[in-house]
Parts: C-alpha cells; sequence; structure tokens
C-alpha cells in the first residue's frame, strides 16, 4: 500500500467524519448546545437504511431518503421534547440531557434489532472501482462519500450564505437576543437546524456503513465521539473548520494506523488534537471572542 | 468621518501638582507614551500622565473618547502597541491582569463587576486574597494557621466594608444590593487589594445627587485615610471639579489637556470638545 | 461578632450534615453487613458505591465549583487502580498488613494520578470551556490507550516495564503483573468497606475544607467573573491547575481501591463511558453540592444494577429516568407546569376540607 492509497483512504474516513462533524458543529453553533446523541442519530439512519433495503427490497436511494426522513423527523421531536424545555439553561444540563437520550436511542435499538452484528449492504452498488497507477485502488464508496461530502459542504454554505434561513440560522449563532429582537423566530430556526443536522446524520450513516459494512448499536458512539473532535478541533461553530477539522482528523487516524501502530492509533490521533489545540487554542479555523471589559 | 484627529495637537504643559507632602517621593503611575491600536482603529496615542503617591487626578472627555481603554491598559487587559506604563517604578510591559494588580493598582468596572452569588464579605475577602498569607497545604487539611489567617481576614475586612458604611450588609449576597451601595462595594473590594493607586470608572455612574456628593466625601476621605493615588473617569463634571487635584483630557485617544479644574475649565480646546456643554448631573 | 457567625454557621452546618449522612450510612451498612443480613449482591455494592462516591465528588470539585468541563476523570481513576494494584502485587511479600498494604496502594495511585493531572495541567489548562474538554476527552483516550498496551512486571533482572504492541519477552524467570490488554490478572482482593468509607471520610475533609478556604472562595470568584478574578490579583490558571491536582490525586486513589476489589482488571473499564458516568453523577446531584454528589453517585450506581431483574429494559428506563430528572430539575417550563399542577391540587384540599367543615 502506497501513501496515495493510505491518504485516499484517509479522505473518506474523514469525508464521513467531516459530514458528521459538520452537523455538530452547527448545533453547537445556533442552538449552543453539544449534541451527544448525534452519533446515535446516525447509527438510527444507518438500521432504517437497513430495513428499507433488506426487509422492503428498496432500491438504495429510497433507503437513502427514508432514513433522512426517518431521522429529520427523530431529530426534531428529540429537540421538541429533550433539548428545547431547557433552553437557556447552563449548557452542561443539555449536555447531560442529550447523554440520556444517547443511552435511549442505543438500548431501544438494541431492543429492536439486538446486538448482534448486521451486515449492511452498500448503497453504491453499480460504480465499479477506479484502479489506477497500478496498486492503488479507489472503490465506488469512496468516490460516493468523499462527493457527497464535498456536496454538503457547498450547499451548507450556499445555504446559510444565500437563504433567508440559512441567515436567521447565523443571526441566531451570533447574537440570539438581537436575531429576536429583528423578528426571527429562534425557536423555529433552531428546529430547523437540528432538522438538518439529523438529515447530515442519516446520510453520514449510510455512507459509513456502506464502506465499514457492519451495523450494532453502538456504531455511531465512536465515530461520534471523533467526528467531536474533529469539530472542535477545525474551530467549532464554523462550517469550513468541521470540514476540514474531519478530513484532517481521516488523514491522521489512517496514516497513524498504517506508519505508527494500529494499537496506539487513538493515543496518536488524540495527541496530534492536543498538540493543535495548545498551538491554535481555538481550533484551527476558530475565532477567539474578545470580551468587553 | 474624514479625519480623526485636530488638526492643530495642543503642546500640553507638564506642571506638577504634587502635594507638598509628596515632594521628593516617586511617582506612583508613570504613562510615557501609551499607544494602542485594535486592528485598522488607532484607540489611544501618545498618552502620557503621572500621579504622584496621593495625587487624586480625573480622566475625563466625550464618550468614546478612549478612557476605559486607557485603565485597561493600566491593569494589563490590554497590552499597548507602543509606550510603556510604570507601576512604583515597575514597567508592566508582558504582565498580565493579575500580575500588574500586585504591583499596587486596583480597579472598578464601569459595568460592575461584584462577584454577584457571594456575600459582600466574601467579596471583599476575596479581594483580600493576596493579602491573606496561608499556604495551600494549610487550607487543604485546615491547620491552624488557616484559622488564624482566616480571623484576620475577616477583622480587616469588616474594618474596610465600616469605612464604607456598608458593614451591616456583611451577610448579603451581593447581587441583591441597590445600585450604588454595588459601586460602593467594589471600591472596597478594590482597597482590599491594598493597593498604591486606584482607577475608579466612572464611580458616580446612576448616582442621585445625594450619593454624588456622599461620594466625593468618600474619595477625599480614601486618599487621606489610606494614602494612595487615586485616578478616576467621571462624566458627572461637579464631582470631578470638586474632587480632583488634576484634571486631564482625552479626545479620540489623545490627550488635549491637563491642568487644575479651574484651568481646564477655562481651557478653549476642551470646551471646544464637549461642544461647550458641560454634562452637570 | 454576631453575623460572622451566622455566615461561618451556614456552611459548616451544610458541610457537618454531609459528614453525618455519611457516617450514619456506614454504621449502618457495616452493622448490617457484619450480622450477615446483606445479599451478597448489595454486599458487592459497598466498595464500589464508595469509589464512585469520591470519583463524584472529585469530579464536582473541578466541574461544579471551578465550573471546568472535565471528560477524562476515568483516566485518572485508570491510573490509580493499575499503579494500585501493581503495588499491591509487588509489596505481596514485604507487608503483611492488609490494610496497609491497601493504603499504601491508594496512596500511591493517588499520587500517580496526581502527578500526571500536574503534567497535563501545565499546557492544558490555558484553554477553555468546550476546548478544555475536548482535550480532558483526548487525554481519557490516550491514557486508556496507553495502560492497554503496557507492560509492568518482575523477572531475574528486577523491575521490568514496557510500553510496546507485542509482549516483550522475559528475562528467566518471572511474571508480567500488567500485561497489556490483558490487564491485571490474579489480583488479590484488598479492598473493603470501611477504607472505602475512611477514603470517603478524607474525600470530604479536603474538599469540603478547600470550598471554604480563601482557595475556594478564588475558585468561586473566578467562576462568577474572571475578569474582576484577575483585576484583584487572582491567577486564574494557579486555581484551576491546583483544582485539576487535587481531582486527579483523589480519583487516583479511588480508582486504587476499585482495582484492588476485583481479581482481574483491564483498561477498557476507563473509558469514556464511565467518563459521561461520574459527570452524570455530579450534575444530577447538582453542581457544588457535595452532599448531592455523595447522593446521586450511591442511587445512580445501584439503580442500573438494581434493575438487573428487568433485564433488557433496564438501560431503556434508566436513560429515560435520567432524561425526565434533569427535565424536572432544570426546565423552567416543566417547573412551571408542576408549580401550576401542584397549585391546583392544593386548592382541591383547600376546597374539600372548607367542604368537611
Amino acid at each position: 500500500m502506497n501513501i496515495l492509497q493510505y491518504i485516499i483512504n484517509g479522505i473518506s474516513i474523514g469525508s464521513i467524519y467531516a459530514i458528521i462533524a459538520l452537523g455538530y458543529t452547527m448545533v453547537y453553533g445556533i442552538a449552543k448546545m453539544l449534541n451527544f446523541a448525534h452519533g446515535d442519530i446516525i447509527m438510527v439512519g444507518a438500521y432504517v437504511s437497513f430495513c428499507v433495503t433488506n426487509y422492503l427490497g428498496l432500491p438504495p436511494l429510497v433507503s437513502v431518503a427514508a432514513s433522512m426522513v426517518v431521522c429529520t423527523v427523530l431529530g426534531i421531536i428529540i429537540e421538541g421534547l429533550a433539548y428545547k424545555p431547557l433552553r437557556g439553561t447552563p449548557s452542561l444540563a443539555v449536555l447531560i440531557t442529550a447523554i440520556g437520550v444517547s443511552y435511549f436511542l442505543q438500548n431501544a435499538a438494541q431492543l429492536i434489532w439486538s446486538s448482534n452484528p448486521k451486515s449492511f449492504t452498500s448503497i453504491v452498488s453499480n460504480i465499479k472501482p477506479l484502479h489506477l497507477f497500478g496498486s492503488l485502488t479507489i472503490t465506488g464508496e469512496v468516490i460516493v462519500t468523499v462527493a457527497v461530502s464535498v456536496v454538503i459542504m457547498l450547499g451548507l454554505t450556499w445555504f446559510t450564505g444565500r437563504t433567508r434561513i440559512g441567515k436567521s440560522m447565523r443571526a441566531v449563532s451570533e447574537d440570539r437576543d438581537a436575531a429576536q429582537l429583528m423578528g426571527i423566530n429562534v425557536n423555529r430556526t433552531i428546529s430547523i437546524t437540528f432538522a438538518i443536522g439529523s438529515a447530515l446524520a442519516a446520510v453520514a450513516g449510510v455512507l459509513m456503513c456502506s464502506s465499514i459494512p457492519v451495523l450494532m448499536p453502538t456504531t455511531g458512539s465512536m465515530p461520534g465521539i471523533r467526528a467531536f473532535t474533529a469539530a472542535v478541533f477545525g474551530g467549532i461553530g464554523s462550517i469550513p473548520g468541521a470540514m476540514l477539522g474531519g478530513i484532517l482528523l481521516g488523514i491522521i487516524e489512517t496514516f497513524a494506523k498504517a506508519y505508527l501502530s494500529t494499537q496506539f492509533s487513538d493515543a496518536i490521533v488524540f495527541g496530534v488534537l492536543i498538540i493543535i489545540l495548545l498551538v491554535k487554542p481555538a481550533g484551527l479555523l476558530g475565532k477567539q471572542v474578545q470580551e468587553k471589559v | 468621518m474624514s479625519n480623526l484627529y485636530p488638526k492643530n495637537t495642543v503642546q500640553v504643559p507638564t506642571f506638577n501638582t504634587f502635594r507638598e507632602s509628596d515632594a521628593g517621593k516617586p511617582l506612583v503611575l508613570d504613562v510615557r507614551n501609551l499607544g494602542i491600536d485594535f486592528g485598522g482603529l488607532t484607540a489611544v496615542d501618545s498618552f502620557s500622565v503621572s500621579l504622584g503617591p496621593t495625587e487624586i487626578c480625573g480622566l475625563i472627555g466625550p464618550n468614546g473618547a478612549g478612557k476605559t481603554t486607557i485603565f485597561n491598559l493600566l491593569t494589563g487587559v490590554y497590552q499597548p502597541t507602543r509606550g510603556s506604563v510604570l507601576i512604583n517604578g515597575i514597567d508592566t510591559k508582558g504582565m498580565s491582569t493579575h500580575k500588574v494588580t500586585k504591583l499596587g493598582i486596583a480597579r472598578t468596572f464601569q459595568n460592575i463587576r461584584l462577584f454577584t452569588d457571594m456575600s459582600v464579605l466574601d467579596n471583599v475577602k476575596v479581594g483580600m486574597h493576596n493579602q491573606i498569607k496561608c499556604s495551600f497545604v494549610s487550607s487543604l487539611f485546615h491547620l491552624p494557621g488557616y484559622f488564624a489567617a482566616e480571623k484576620r481576614a475577616n477583622a480587616r475586612a469588616m474594618e474596610l466594608l465600616d469605612f464604607m458604611g456598608l458593614a451591616e450588609l456583611a451577610d448579603q449576597k451581593a447581587g441583591s444590593l441597590p445600585y450604588g451601595v454595588q459601586r460602593r462595594l467594589e471600591i472596597v473590594r478594590a482597597l482590599a487589594t491594598n493597593p498604591s493607586i486606584i482607577l475608579l470608572d466612572e464611580p458616580a455612574a446612576g448616582m442621585n445627587p445625594s450619593e454624588t456628593t456622599e461620594l466625593m466625601h468618600q474619595i477625599r476621605r480614601i486618599r487621606d485615610t489610606f494614602n494612595i493615588a487615586i485616578f478616576l473617569i467621571e462624566h458627572d463634571m461637579n464631582l470631578v471639579m470638586n474632587v480632583c487635584e488634576t484634571i486631564a483630557v482625552l479626545n479620540y485617544g489623545r490627550l488635549i489637556a491637563k491642568g487644575t479644574p479651574e484651568e481646564i475649565r477655562q481651557n478653549p480646546t476642551v470646551i471646544e470638545a464637549y461642544l461647550g456643554k458641560e454634562d452637570a448631573e | 461578632m454576631a453575623m460572622k457567625k451566622t455566615l461561618i454557621n451556614r456552611d459548616k452546618g451544610r458541610d457537618l450534615l454531609t459528614y453525618a449522612v455519611v457516617i450514619a450510612a456506614f454504621i449502618v451498612m457495616q452493622t448490617l453487613s457484619t450480622q450477615g443480613r446483606l445479599s451478597s449482591a448489595v454486599k458487592g455494592y459497598l466498595v464500589p458505591v464508595c469509589c464512585y462516591i469520591v470519583l463524584a465528588v472529585s469530579l464536582n470539585l473541578l466541574v461544579g465549583v471551578c465550573g471546568e468541563l472535565s471528560l477524562g476523570h476515568a483516566g485518572f481513576m485508570g491510573i490509580g487502580a493499575f499503579s494500585g494494584v501493581v503495588l499491591a502485587t509487588l509489596l505481596k511479600d514485604t507487608v503483611d498488613n492488609v490494610t496497609l498494604r491497601l493504603i499504601l496502594a491508594m496512596v500511591f495511585g493517588g499520587t500517580l494520578a496526581g502527578l500526571i493531572g500536574l503534567l497535563i495541567g501545565i499546557p492544558v489548562l490555558r484553554l477553555r470551556g468546550d476546548y478544555l474538554a475536548i482535550v480532558t476527552l483526548a487525554f481519557g483516550e490516550i491514557m486508556k490507550n496507553i495502560i492497554g498496551n503496557m507492560y509492568v512486571g518482575t523477572d531475574e533482572t528486577g523491575f521490568r516495564f514496557a510500553i510496546a504492541t507485542a509482549k516483550p519477552k522475559l528475562v528467566g524467570k518471572g511474571k508480567w503483573i500488567l500485561s497489556g490488554a490483558m490487564g491485571v490478572t490474579g489480583i488479590k482482593k484488598l479492598s473493603t468497606f470501611a477504607v472505602g468509607f475512611g477514603l470517603i471520610l478524607f474525600t470530604l475533609f479536603v474538599v469540603l475544607n478547600l470550598i471554604n478556604s480563601k482557595e475556594g472562595r478564588a475558585i468561586k470568584a473566578v467562576r462568577d467573573n474572571r475578569i474582576a478574578a484577575e483585576s484583584v490579583g487572582i491567577n486564574v490558571t494557579t486555581f484551576r491547575m491546583k483544582a485539576f491536582v487535587v481531582s486527579a490525586f483523589l480519583a487516583g486513589m479511588a480508582g486504587a481501591l476499585y482495582g484492588l476489589n476485583y481479581s482481574s482488571l483491564d483498561s477498557a473499564k476507563f473509558n469514556f463511558n464511565t467518563s459521561i458516568n461520574i459527570l452524570v453523577f455530579v450534575v444530577l446531584g447538582g453542581m457544588g453540592n457535595i452532599l448531592g454528589s455523595v447522593i446521586s453517585a450511591t442511587v445512580l450506581y445501584i439503580l442500573p444494577e438494581a434493575m438487573r431483574g428487568l433485564a433488557d429494559y433496564r438501560m431503556i428506563i434508566y436513560a429515560v429516568v435520567l432524561i425526565l430528572v434533569m427535565l424536572f430539575t432544570w426546565s423552567p417550563k416543566v417547573k412551571e407546569y408542576t408549580s401550576v399542577a401542584a397549585d391546583k391540587v392544593k386548592r382541591i384540599f383547600r376546597k374539600e376540607k372548607e367542604a368537611a367543615k
């Protein structure tokens, strides 16, 4: 395996982290909360897709659409029931509630689908792997994943920059009270943010399980944590930061596993993260907000 | 806003307004050519002032002139782009806020920054933090040294509260106090750090005339009792003219006049800066 | 002065209540235990509950009192556990007194955890808020990873220590005490409820003293208004550091107690999930509320265990209960509904009373 293959693998897993991180960062930037249940919505998205494909026999794109719809609805329900009542309370309170939601989702999944690993059928079935330069293999999954993540990032950037809803999202993230005074419905904006974040999570879940076809109730947990670190690493609240953070984290992880040691990959990845945060305390693209004295 | 700076910068005379008792003593505050840029905006430029050890000096100027910025520069909240600040002869270059405070400078804030969830007494005791001699281990295990130090701290804190007439409120939560009382508490907390100079940022803001008169007396009493210098920012001209021995006038980040209250009152540049209006509340 | 007395008394009163509750609970449980009236399941909870109480109280110092979010507390627990177990095994032949060995192991575990806390704290405590949280999470994961690949043992060359990807070869006759991913096996159980109780008392003593001291005031001040605290000369970083190290030390001691309560130990236990669990104990018990942490750690540890009978449904019930408790304790709207509902009920009772007259 040469270095280019590793870079490609790194970008592939990094894109998935990026998509998840985008969801985290948007919700954090706008609702000012760390949604620890995000990783588990990913898992739900993957399971829904699995059920639609395997039990209903419908084509892959339908299963992706179904995933997105279910996760969006789920995200809105969770937000309305568990997070909205806690708006304005210290962020730690919402964090713990999010943890409760996370436990709930994981265990509900366990009850419904049992903890036996399911074999996920990739949604990319008709794109043949590219073989370049002899030893380089780019699978269909990788192409689709990277392409989708780029589309999502561009889409989000356009959305927040050009559309009314997107701009109101940016306004709420900068100054919630001022946004309200300008007539922006903050509650609806936050709900929409959660909806978008959850839809992205569904996509991430489907793509992730297409590349790594094992699906269990705990599948979303570790990538969730990794993506969270990627979002902070890139500068929490920054959309390009989440993208950059995700991809870099994926590359660092792949390289660590390949060149240094698979067993120490955790330590290495997190070690690099710490070093970068020490050098750039607000994350790579984050902004340090100066407090008025 | 085409030209931010007045075309003719007035040559500001420097002269001694030391009290006789201060003659020969070193300056407590020596600011030389202080300047700071925020990106493209020069907020303060060529600001120089010096205070004797028991001088009461007022810093006035229109809103946005840079007065609080100067206080922030003096206390290490901002690092200056140019110039230097010497407190009791020591250059504060590169020092963070808490280190600068230890040199002997204390301040109050324009928007009151009390520890609202803590009691009045605790607010003062926090101010005394660096004066309380008690080791970490002593605190951890509540050794006898801890109790002795706390007892002394309580006594001293009550003394300071009594000085400003707040002794009865010692047990109350700082956040529940009326505005004027909160301002006085902030002053007590600043005094608790045992400073050589205290910076008061708009101490009379929000006060009614009788409270302001009370404050004027208190400022003089503070200087006379603690023998410290006082540098204050105020918009209430009545207070400034009656309490301060020297007044420095700031406009667009630059010093446009410095002198006794009488001189400042008659200074044409100052009058122009204020558009002829005197803010008498 | 009369005023001073009420201030100090109020704080002291709350603290004394905390000690009283713990002492009373110990006396009750210890008596029941020696009389053989406790089921083996309940007996098995005693030591872990002590550990988690100490972990919750020490994390509360950091999170509740200092306002720092730490997501790697289990890492310090793990350091304490493994170093304590290793020391206890090494001292097996030299120190006969079981209790002494346990205490030495705990002190050693705590000291090592505290030292590592110090080393980590120096570069890291400059960061704020969520960034600090991430870094503590990262450190927790790093520590788990490293311990999972660590080998500690003795052979004919003496003491052996290695961090490696594969089990190194021993020279001559010897044994790996800590063997990488296999962890430690064949541990002699030393932990007792009595020592656990002692650790809780020590922890309460240290933490409550700190809260009521000059350092405690400084920490509260920094939390209340950081800029004002700096302006009176308080070095924010020093305090976060001191709290961090004390918290790590206590967690290490709890870890050692935990490790010596089981016959085998591996690093998977000291993961992010455990850190989160401890954080849940702290938040539910009330930030800065030490007695609250004691109670919540006890209840929330026992609850999932006690619900084992409900098999598959217990974790879901736990999750739902957690969410509901958070909503009822924190949500202003929910609190409003409950108070309105409570008022309605009171009115109904009042009407009935008047009708009865």
